[in-house]
């Protein structure tokens, strides 16, 4: 973890003034210019503890409360009791499923069609640039704008562009099909991995074009197919961008409240854990339940981003090294 | 670069670039040519829906919610003015108005507080200063959600509730950690010997950081500040919460603007899109720093 290849100036633990630099006269000691060093830093580092670190700290303590917006008079200690009820309510425990499903399903369906992307745009044709930008679009709407465009403009079963093109393609009696209705977890999820291709194939792109060029000529010159080249060269290559684009994928979409509230309002079993959460203190007024549920979130959340970050961190440190 | 990836759709015309060695067999130039426009029907696909979008929003409410689709009916930029507030709605003016003060002032707390964060980090770095720069990554991970009823009360008990400036505070939080990373990330590259000379020319810190740093760090701050300005305007569950009336952000006005009644799908399609400008906007800017903003730093 100390790997310090940007810190030639003042390697750490040797706070003793530089060669080569003219020394001030007095010398303040060694613990004053460890502050004065670290001075910059606490700005940024205090406010973002307060901002961010203490209301999760208020969520874990507000957790464990007997807690209706509605009574406020009747709050009370209640241990786990929030966690029993958030364990064994049906509805929270599916939405709980259902998290994992929408978000496992979006990442590996948007890593796979990224991959493929980002193999294509690996390789020179004409107008490669301007494919690219055309493929970064859907991610570059607000979210919210993209989620009312598949719901209304593309799903709607009487005048949408989906059942239009039935329409005209299969002529009067092609089906219509309500998408929402019939397939409401997919129809977030369709329109969620619109979006999120274009990150895994940013990511991906970038991995493919660090790719070390001479492993692969030296293959081609020995001979090797495609597919070898791939298997062999690229895909243990990629590796590590492929488990970053699922981690961080993971880390957003495991978050996401824009589609589900757009598309499907949480209704037909679409709700996700932000969106229970969200509605059991804002229209439940259940502040107990909700946190306790928020806590649950957390744990979830930190054993992906203990993950995550090993991740990141094994890049980071192959950046600096290089 | 391999004779592979190298050979381009114009070497079938005899115009074989100089500087690629063209050794590729006919049948793998074929290939790639093939594969190119494969990847141009996907990506022809992908930006599909965005195309129909702008037709939808120039045509008339009529022509827009035929089934099948009117491809050929006349233009006209009658959705816009119904988002603008032409026929009686409300006017999107506040909200977007909002949504600027609350993308555009968080972002300059975020570079107020990030650069000398990341200086702290880079050029004169304190001890285990990687262990500081992922405790900021890992705020980023924790869900927005868990420590939203703790913000909410405290927002309603202070009155806080439905003011811009609380979304300022948030939005700073949020893209605090991204910033920081990001200018970690470009402050490094900044070559010491460099910043040494200056030192030795007797150069005080704030002429080093002024003539030395700045000019280098510049493109880093632009798309750091850009991908800031993106995620503040993107934003909605905060935004949806803790604003009502007078500080609602244009996402909020969007959801908010659906009616159950009449045709209105030029009127959300130009919505949407006026709404999406800054950020497409953006985003194209920045579109080779948007993969280190997103991957928080990882993948230069």
């Amino acid at each position: 973890m100390t790997d310090t290849t940007t810190t030639t100036t003042t390697p750490p633990g040797a706070p003793t003034g530089r060669t080569g630099t003219p020394a001030s006269p007095a010398k303040p000691p060694a613990r004053l210019r460890a502050w004065v060093t670290r001075a910059p830093l606490l700005p940024a580092l205090i406010f973002l503890i307060i901002v961010t670190q203490l209301p999760m700290v208020a969520t874990l303590v507000i957790s464990v409360f007997d807690w209706n917006a509605l009574y406020p008079e009747a709050r009370s200690f209640a241990g786990l009791a929030n966690y029993a009820e958030v364990l064994s309510d049906p509805e929270l425990r599916k939405s709980v499923f259902t998290t994992i499903i929408l978000t496992a399903t979006v990442v590996l369906v948007s890593l796979v069609l990224g991959m493929l992307l980002a193999l294509l745009l690996d390789r020179r044709f004409k107008g490669r640039a301007a494919v690219r930008t055309m493929l970064i679009a859907p991610f570059l709407l607000v979210p919210v704008a993209a989620a009312l465009l598949w719901k209304h403009v593309l799903y709607n079963p009487e005048y949408g562009l989906f059942n239009g093109l039935l329409h005209a393609v299969f002529g009067d009696d092609a089906a219509q099909p309500d998408w929402v209705a019939e397939m409401p977890l997919g129809a977030v999820e369709a329109s969620l991995v619109w979006q999120w291709t274009p990150f895994m194939m940013l990511i991906l792109l970038a991995g493919l074009q660090s790719r070390p060029m001479e492993a692969v000529e030296a293959a081609w010159i020995d001979g090797a197919s495609a597919w070898q080249v791939f298997r062999y060269i690229t895909l243990p290559h990629l590796r590590r961008y492929l488990e970053l684009g699922a981690l961080l994928g993971t880390v957003y979409i495991v978050q996401n409240f824009d589609a589900v509230f757009t598309i499907t309002s949480g209704g037909l079993g679409t709700a996700n854990l932000p969106y229970t959460i969200y509605q059991t203190f804002y229209q439940g007024h259940e502040y107990g339940v909700a946190s306790a549920a928020g806590v649950l979130v957390v744990i979830g959340s930190i054993i992906i981003a203990t993950f995550a970050l090993r991740v990141v961190s094994s890049l980071f440190r192959e950046e600096a090294r290089s | 670069m391999s004779a592979a990836t190298s050979a381009s759709p114009a070497a079938k015309t005899n115009a074989a670039p100089s500087t690629a060695p063209n050794t590729a067999p006919k049948s793998v130039r074929r290939r790639n040519a093939g594969l190119g426009l494969i990847a141009w029907l996907v990506g022809i696909l992908f930006v599909l829906p965005v195309l129909w979008m702008v037709l939808t929003s120039l045509h008339s409410e009529a022509d827009a919610a035929t089934n099948p689709p009117s491809l050929a009916a006349p233009l006209t930029l009658d959705g816009y003015r119904e988002f603008f507030g032409a026929g009686g709605g409300p006017s999107p003016w506040f909200s977007l108005a909002n949504s600027v003060t609350a993308s555009v002032v968080s972002t300059v707390f975020v570079l107020l507080l990030a650069l000398p964060a990341a200086y702290a980090l880079s050029i004169r770095p304190v001890k285990k200063w990687t262990d500081v720069l992922f405790f900021f990554l890992s705020t980023k991970m924790l869900p927005v959600v868990a420590g939203l009823l703790p913000i909410y009360l405290f927002a309603k008990n202070s009155g806080m509730l439905d003011n811009i400036w609380l979304l300022v505070i948030l939005y700073t939080s949020m893209n605090l950690p991204i910033a920081v990373w990001m200018m970690q990330s470009f402050l490094a590259e900044i070559p010491t010997a460099l910043i040494e000379a200056a030192q030795i020319d007797g150069a005080r810190l704030p002429v080093i950081l002024t003539r030395v740093v700045a000019p280098i760090a510049m493109p880093g701050i632009a798309a750091t500040s850009l991908i800031c300005f993106i995620f503040s305007w993107n934003e909605m569950l905060f935004a949806r919460v803790l604003t009502g009336v007078i500080a609602q952000t244009a996402p909020v006005f969007l959801t908010g603007f659906i009616t159950s009644q009449g045709l209105f799908l030029a009127k959300v399609c130009a919505a949407s899109l006026v709404i999406s400008l800054p950020v497409l906007a953006a985003g194209f800017a920045a579109q080779d720093k948007l993969v280190q903003g997103l991957s928080l730093g990882a993948v230069k």
